[in-house]
Protein backbone atom coordinates (compact mmCIF):
# COMPACT_ATOMS: atom_id res chain seq x y z
CA UNK A 1 0.00 0.00 0.00
CA UNK A 2 1.52 3.22 -1.09
CA UNK A 3 -0.90 5.92 -0.36
CA UNK A 4 -0.92 6.59 3.25
CA UNK A 5 -2.68 9.57 3.43
CA UNK A 6 -5.53 7.27 1.74
CA UNK A 7 -5.49 4.95 4.62
CA UNK A 8 -5.66 7.64 7.31
CA UNK A 9 -8.69 8.83 5.29
CA UNK A 10 -10.60 5.46 5.06
CA UNK A 11 -9.62 4.52 8.83
CA UNK A 12 -11.09 8.03 9.96
CA UNK A 13 -14.20 7.16 7.54
CA UNK A 14 -14.56 4.22 9.27
CA UNK A 15 -14.01 5.39 12.66
CA UNK A 16 -16.84 7.85 12.23
CA UNK A 17 -19.30 5.16 9.95
CA UNK A 18 -18.75 2.36 12.65
CA UNK A 19 -19.55 4.39 15.31
CA UNK A 20 -22.55 5.77 13.98
CA UNK A 21 -24.03 2.16 12.61
CA UNK A 22 -23.80 1.46 16.36
CA UNK A 23 -25.35 4.57 17.66
CA UNK A 24 -27.99 5.14 15.31
CA UNK A 25 -30.61 3.52 17.06
CA UNK A 26 -29.44 3.21 20.82
CA UNK A 27 -29.06 7.37 20.67
CA UNK A 28 -31.16 8.68 18.24
CA UNK A 29 -34.01 6.78 17.16
CA UNK A 30 -34.90 5.70 20.44
CA UNK A 31 -37.62 3.22 21.01
CA UNK A 32 -39.53 2.78 17.42
CA UNK A 33 -39.71 -0.50 15.53
CA UNK A 34 -37.73 -0.59 12.19
CA UNK A 35 -39.93 -1.65 9.24
CA UNK A 36 -39.85 -5.23 8.55
CA UNK A 37 -38.14 -5.73 5.16
CA UNK A 38 -35.20 -3.37 6.12
CA UNK A 39 -34.37 -5.89 9.34
CA UNK A 40 -34.94 -9.08 6.97
CA UNK A 41 -32.54 -8.01 4.06
CA UNK A 42 -30.09 -6.52 7.32
CA UNK A 43 -30.06 -10.30 8.66
CA UNK A 44 -28.21 -11.19 5.42
CA UNK A 45 -25.57 -8.64 4.94
CA UNK A 46 -22.66 -10.80 6.24
CA UNK A 47 -23.66 -14.01 4.61
CA UNK A 48 -23.62 -11.93 1.58
CA UNK A 49 -20.71 -9.20 1.11
CA UNK A 50 -17.98 -11.63 3.05
CA UNK A 51 -18.50 -14.79 0.60
CA UNK A 52 -18.69 -12.13 -2.81
CA UNK A 53 -15.73 -10.69 -1.07
CA UNK A 54 -13.82 -13.82 -1.16
CA UNK A 55 -14.92 -15.69 -4.05
CA UNK A 56 -12.87 -13.62 -6.53
CA UNK A 57 -9.65 -13.95 -4.56
CA UNK A 58 -10.35 -17.73 -4.27
CA UNK A 59 -11.24 -18.45 -8.07
CA UNK A 60 -8.39 -16.10 -9.39
CA UNK A 61 -5.68 -15.75 -6.91
CA UNK A 62 -2.82 -12.69 -7.65
CA UNK A 63 -0.29 -14.89 -5.45
CA UNK A 64 -0.41 -17.33 -8.37
CA UNK A 65 -0.98 -14.09 -11.30
CA UNK A 66 -4.61 -14.50 -11.42
CA UNK A 67 -4.06 -18.68 -12.40
CA UNK A 68 -6.52 -20.93 -10.13
CA UNK A 69 -4.53 -23.02 -7.89
CA UNK A 70 -5.21 -26.04 -6.39
CA UNK A 71 -3.55 -25.41 -2.65
CA UNK A 72 -5.77 -21.96 -2.24
CA UNK A 73 -9.10 -24.42 -3.62
CA UNK A 74 -8.00 -27.04 -1.57
CA UNK A 75 -7.99 -24.85 1.56
CA UNK A 76 -10.84 -22.89 1.02
CA UNK A 77 -13.36 -26.20 0.16
CA UNK A 78 -11.77 -27.65 3.71
CA UNK A 79 -12.17 -24.42 5.27
CA UNK A 80 -15.77 -24.25 4.45
CA UNK A 81 -16.68 -27.84 5.03
CA UNK A 82 -15.40 -27.93 8.54
CA UNK A 83 -16.82 -24.57 9.74
CA UNK A 84 -20.06 -25.91 8.26
CA UNK A 85 -19.70 -29.01 10.26
CA UNK A 86 -18.29 -27.91 13.79
CA UNK A 87 -19.89 -24.32 13.54
CA UNK A 88 -16.52 -23.19 15.15
CA UNK A 89 -15.08 -20.80 13.32
CA UNK A 90 -11.53 -21.55 14.52
CA UNK A 91 -12.41 -25.16 13.68
CA UNK A 92 -12.33 -24.03 9.88
CA UNK A 93 -9.68 -21.39 10.22
CA UNK A 94 -7.04 -24.15 11.52
CA UNK A 95 -7.40 -26.94 9.78
CA UNK A 96 -7.70 -24.69 6.06
CA UNK A 97 -4.52 -22.99 7.06
CA UNK A 98 -3.40 -26.92 7.76
CA UNK A 99 -4.31 -27.63 4.49
CA UNK A 100 -2.60 -24.82 2.57
CA UNK A 101 0.31 -24.84 4.01
CA UNK A 102 0.21 -28.81 4.19
CA UNK A 103 -0.70 -28.47 -0.33
CA UNK A 104 1.37 -25.90 -1.07
CA UNK A 105 4.34 -28.03 0.49
CA UNK A 106 3.38 -30.96 -1.44
CA UNK A 107 2.32 -29.56 -5.15
CA UNK A 108 5.77 -26.99 -4.45
CA UNK B 1 -21.38 0.68 42.70
CA UNK B 2 -23.22 -1.15 45.01
CA UNK B 3 -22.97 -5.33 45.64
CA UNK B 4 -25.53 -5.72 42.72
CA UNK B 5 -24.07 -3.70 40.36
CA UNK B 6 -20.61 -5.27 41.31
CA UNK B 7 -21.66 -9.06 40.88
CA UNK B 8 -23.80 -7.97 37.55
CA UNK B 9 -20.05 -6.60 36.02
CA UNK B 10 -18.53 -9.81 37.32
CA UNK B 11 -20.57 -11.84 35.64
CA UNK B 12 -20.32 -10.11 32.61
CA UNK B 13 -16.42 -10.76 33.12
CA UNK B 14 -16.58 -14.00 33.69
CA UNK B 15 -18.84 -14.91 30.75
CA UNK B 16 -17.39 -12.83 28.24
CA UNK B 17 -13.73 -13.90 29.46
CA UNK B 18 -14.08 -17.32 26.99
CA UNK B 19 -14.17 -14.84 23.88
CA UNK B 20 -10.75 -13.35 25.21
CA UNK B 21 -9.27 -16.72 23.44
CA UNK B 22 -11.19 -16.01 19.72
CA UNK B 23 -10.73 -12.21 19.55
CA UNK B 24 -7.16 -12.03 20.59
CA UNK B 25 -5.90 -14.53 17.64
CA UNK B 26 -7.99 -12.79 15.47
CA UNK B 27 -6.84 -9.30 16.59
CA UNK B 28 -2.82 -10.97 15.78
CA UNK B 29 -3.92 -12.26 12.81
CA UNK B 30 -4.80 -8.77 11.84
CA UNK B 31 -1.77 -7.28 12.69
CA UNK B 32 0.31 -9.56 10.86
CA UNK B 33 -2.16 -9.36 7.44
CA UNK B 34 -2.13 -5.22 8.09
CA UNK B 35 1.93 -5.29 8.23
CA UNK B 36 1.88 -7.70 5.25
CA UNK B 37 -0.09 -5.01 3.35
CA UNK B 38 2.20 -2.42 4.28
CA UNK B 39 0.96 -0.84 7.28
CA UNK B 40 3.02 0.65 10.16
CA UNK B 41 2.23 -0.52 13.94
CA UNK B 42 0.46 3.26 14.35
CA UNK B 43 -1.68 2.36 11.56
CA UNK B 44 -2.83 -0.92 12.40
CA UNK B 45 -3.56 -0.12 15.94
CA UNK B 46 -5.40 3.05 15.04
CA UNK B 47 -7.36 0.41 12.69
CA UNK B 48 -8.52 -1.56 15.00
CA UNK B 49 -9.23 1.55 17.84
CA UNK B 50 -11.50 2.72 15.12
CA UNK B 51 -13.53 0.12 14.14
CA UNK B 52 -12.94 -2.83 16.86
CA UNK B 53 -14.50 -4.96 14.19
CA UNK B 54 -12.68 -7.65 12.66
CA UNK B 55 -14.72 -8.27 9.52
CA UNK B 56 -14.71 -5.03 8.61
CA UNK B 57 -11.41 -4.30 8.97
CA UNK B 58 -9.99 -7.16 6.80
CA UNK B 59 -12.47 -6.27 4.28
CA UNK B 60 -11.29 -2.72 3.81
CA UNK B 61 -7.81 -3.67 4.20
CA UNK B 62 -8.00 -6.20 1.08
CA UNK B 63 -9.67 -3.73 -0.86
CA UNK B 64 -6.86 -0.99 -0.30
CA UNK B 65 -4.08 -3.75 -0.86
CA UNK B 66 -5.98 -4.28 -4.58
CA UNK B 67 -5.64 -0.64 -4.89
CA UNK B 68 -9.61 0.13 -4.83
CA UNK B 69 -10.67 3.82 -4.45
CA UNK B 70 -10.77 4.78 -0.26
CA UNK B 71 -14.78 5.29 -1.24
CA UNK B 72 -15.29 2.03 -2.01
CA UNK B 73 -13.18 0.20 0.58
CA UNK B 74 -15.18 2.55 2.82
CA UNK B 75 -18.43 1.54 1.35
CA UNK B 76 -17.84 -2.17 1.32
CA UNK B 77 -16.29 -2.16 4.90
CA UNK B 78 -19.41 -0.59 6.54
CA UNK B 79 -21.89 -2.68 4.65
CA UNK B 80 -20.04 -5.82 6.41
CA UNK B 81 -21.04 -3.52 9.38
CA UNK B 82 -24.50 -2.73 8.99
CA UNK B 83 -25.16 -5.81 11.31
CA UNK B 84 -23.95 -3.30 14.51
CA UNK B 85 -26.97 -1.19 13.38
CA UNK B 86 -29.06 -4.54 13.83
CA UNK B 87 -27.37 -4.93 17.61
CA UNK B 88 -27.74 -1.25 17.87
CA UNK B 89 -31.71 -1.17 17.36
CA UNK B 90 -32.02 -4.41 19.28
CA UNK B 91 -30.12 -3.70 22.75
CA UNK B 92 -32.49 -0.24 22.68
CA UNK B 93 -35.21 -1.45 24.44
CA UNK B 94 -32.97 -2.62 27.42
CA UNK B 95 -30.66 0.20 27.33
CA UNK B 96 -32.40 3.08 25.17
CA UNK B 97 -33.00 4.92 28.82
CA UNK B 98 -29.50 4.85 29.79
CA UNK B 99 -27.71 8.42 29.90
CA UNK B 100 -26.74 9.72 26.95
CA UNK B 101 -22.61 9.66 27.89
CA UNK B 102 -23.05 6.23 28.41
CA UNK B 103 -25.08 5.47 25.67
CA UNK B 104 -22.33 6.36 23.76
CA UNK B 105 -19.57 3.95 25.27
CA UNK B 106 -22.20 1.47 24.84
CA UNK B 107 -22.70 2.04 21.46
CA UNK B 108 -18.92 2.44 20.50
CA UNK B 109 -18.07 -1.10 22.95
CA UNK B 110 -20.95 -2.60 20.27
CA UNK B 111 -19.18 -5.77 18.70
CA UNK B 112 -20.88 -9.13 18.09
CA UNK B 113 -20.06 -11.10 21.68
CA UNK B 114 -21.07 -7.46 24.24
CA UNK B 115 -23.78 -7.87 21.91
CA UNK B 116 -24.93 -11.40 21.75
CA UNK B 117 -24.20 -11.96 25.37
CA UNK B 118 -26.03 -8.80 26.89
CA UNK B 119 -29.42 -9.61 24.75
CA UNK B 120 -29.44 -13.11 26.53
CA UNK B 121 -28.66 -12.30 29.90
CA UNK B 122 -31.40 -9.06 29.31
CA UNK B 123 -34.32 -11.75 28.20
CA UNK B 124 -32.98 -13.79 31.20
CA UNK B 125 -32.65 -11.46 33.85
CA UNK B 126 -35.61 -9.04 33.34
CA UNK B 127 -35.78 -7.62 36.76
CA UNK B 128 -32.15 -6.09 36.38
CA UNK B 129 -31.94 -2.51 36.97
CA UNK B 130 -30.50 0.05 34.51
CA UNK B 131 -27.31 0.15 36.58
CA UNK B 132 -26.95 -3.50 36.43
CA UNK B 133 -27.67 -3.99 32.62
CA UNK B 134 -24.56 -1.04 31.97
CA UNK B 135 -22.36 -3.16 34.47
CA UNK B 136 -23.03 -6.45 32.48
CA UNK B 137 -22.47 -5.02 29.21
CA UNK B 138 -19.26 -3.55 30.55
CA UNK B 139 -18.20 -6.45 32.42
CA UNK B 140 -18.49 -8.63 29.09
CA UNK B 141 -16.57 -5.61 27.34
CA UNK B 142 -13.54 -6.00 30.27
CA UNK B 143 -11.93 -8.80 28.89
CA UNK B 144 -11.87 -8.38 25.09
CA UNK B 145 -11.93 -5.12 23.79
CA UNK B 146 -8.83 -4.26 25.33
CA UNK B 147 -7.18 -6.76 24.62
CA UNK B 148 -8.11 -6.30 20.38
CA UNK B 149 -6.20 -3.64 20.66
CA UNK B 150 -3.42 -5.47 22.49
CA UNK B 151 -3.17 -8.38 19.95
CA UNK B 152 -3.17 -6.02 17.23
CA UNK B 153 -0.04 -4.43 18.15
CA UNK B 154 1.71 -7.77 18.80
CA UNK B 155 0.27 -9.17 15.51
CA UNK B 156 1.62 -5.60 13.77
CA UNK B 157 5.33 -6.63 15.57
CA UNK B 158 5.13 -10.09 14.18
CA UNK B 159 4.42 -8.92 11.00
CA UNK B 160 7.01 -6.66 10.76
CA UNK B 161 9.69 -9.16 11.50
CA UNK B 162 8.32 -12.34 9.63
CA UNK B 163 9.51 -13.06 5.80
CA UNK B 164 6.71 -12.51 3.11
CA UNK B 165 5.64 -14.95 0.93
CA UNK B 166 4.13 -17.42 3.86
CA UNK B 167 1.31 -17.80 1.63
CA UNK B 168 -0.42 -15.25 3.90
CA UNK B 169 -2.01 -13.89 1.06
CA UNK B 170 -4.29 -16.58 1.83
CA UNK B 171 -4.96 -15.65 5.65
CA UNK B 172 -7.89 -12.95 5.09
CA UNK B 173 -9.44 -15.49 2.26
CA UNK B 174 -9.61 -18.28 4.73
CA UNK B 175 -10.67 -16.00 7.67
CA UNK B 176 -13.37 -15.08 5.71
CA UNK B 177 -14.63 -18.14 5.20
CA UNK B 178 -14.18 -19.58 8.37
CA UNK B 179 -16.37 -16.86 9.75
CA UNK B 180 -19.39 -17.21 7.24
CA UNK B 181 -19.40 -21.06 7.24
CA UNK B 182 -20.74 -21.53 10.72
CA UNK B 183 -23.70 -19.01 9.49
CA UNK B 184 -25.01 -21.17 6.60
CA UNK B 185 -27.32 -22.08 8.66
CA UNK B 186 -30.96 -22.28 7.28
CA UNK B 187 -31.78 -22.27 3.40
CA UNK B 188 -32.06 -18.04 3.33
CA UNK B 189 -28.30 -17.76 4.47
CA UNK B 190 -27.14 -20.72 1.99
CA UNK B 191 -29.42 -18.36 -0.54
CA UNK B 192 -27.77 -15.48 0.07
CA UNK B 193 -24.28 -16.36 -0.29
CA UNK B 194 -24.73 -18.64 -3.23
CA UNK B 195 -26.23 -15.78 -5.24
CA UNK B 196 -23.75 -13.42 -3.60
CA UNK B 197 -20.76 -15.68 -4.65
CA UNK B 198 -22.27 -16.03 -8.49
CA UNK B 199 -22.96 -12.30 -8.80
CA UNK B 200 -19.58 -11.56 -7.56
CA UNK B 201 -17.51 -14.13 -9.95
CA UNK B 202 -19.88 -13.30 -12.72
CA UNK B 203 -19.35 -8.64 -12.17
CA UNK B 204 -15.89 -9.36 -11.28
CA UNK B 205 -14.71 -6.68 -14.43
CA UNK B 206 -17.50 -3.65 -13.11
CA UNK B 207 -15.18 -0.80 -12.39
CA UNK B 208 -14.26 0.87 -8.99
CA UNK B 209 -14.88 -3.03 -7.52
CA UNK B 210 -18.39 -2.24 -8.13
CA UNK B 211 -19.15 -5.52 -8.85
CA UNK B 212 -18.61 -6.64 -4.74
CA UNK B 213 -21.88 -3.97 -3.46
CA UNK B 214 -23.91 -5.09 -6.29
CA UNK B 215 -23.58 -8.86 -5.43
CA UNK B 216 -23.56 -7.99 -2.03
CA UNK B 217 -27.01 -6.81 -2.46
CA UNK B 218 -28.13 -9.03 -4.51
CA UNK B 219 -27.07 -11.48 -2.04
CA UNK B 220 -29.23 -9.71 0.74
CA UNK B 221 -32.44 -9.47 -1.76
CA UNK B 222 -32.30 -13.48 -2.33
CA UNK B 223 -31.66 -14.06 1.20
CA UNK B 224 -34.76 -11.77 2.21
CA UNK B 225 -36.71 -13.33 -0.61
CA UNK B 226 -35.97 -17.03 0.44
CA UNK B 227 -37.22 -16.22 4.13
CA UNK B 228 -40.49 -14.91 2.98
CA UNK B 229 -41.33 -18.15 1.04
CA UNK B 230 -39.67 -20.41 3.66
CA UNK B 231 -42.25 -18.31 5.79
CA UNK B 232 -45.26 -19.05 3.83
CA UNK B 233 -44.11 -22.53 3.28
CA UNK B 234 -43.01 -23.37 6.59
CA UNK B 235 -45.35 -20.76 9.01
CA UNK B 236 -43.71 -19.80 12.36
CA UNK B 237 -40.37 -20.72 11.36
CA UNK B 238 -38.46 -17.27 12.04
CA UNK B 239 -34.47 -17.05 11.63
CA UNK B 240 -32.72 -15.56 14.96
CA UNK B 241 -31.00 -12.38 14.32
CA UNK B 242 -27.58 -14.38 15.54
CA UNK B 243 -24.49 -13.83 13.60
CA UNK B 244 -20.84 -15.40 14.25
CA UNK B 245 -17.72 -13.73 15.96
CA UNK B 246 -15.94 -10.75 15.06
Amino acid sequence: MSDHVTLWLVIAGLALGSFGLRFVFLGLVGNRAMPAWLLRHLRYTAVAILPALVAPLVAWPAATGGEPDPARLGATFVTLGVGIATRNVFAGLVTGAATLFILMAWLG
Amino acid sequence: MTTTVKSAYWKGVREGAPFFFIVSPFALLFGVVATEAGLNILEALAFSVAVIAGAAQFTALQLLQDDAPAIIALVSALAVNLRMAMYSATLTPHLGAAPMWKRVFVAYFLVDQSFALSVGAYEKHRDWSMSQKLAYFFGVVTPICPFWYVFTVVGAMIGEAMPASLGLDFAMPITFIAMVAPMLRSLPHLAACFVAVTASLLLVSLPLNLGLLAAGLLGMMAGAAVEQWVARVKPGHVPQAKEAEA
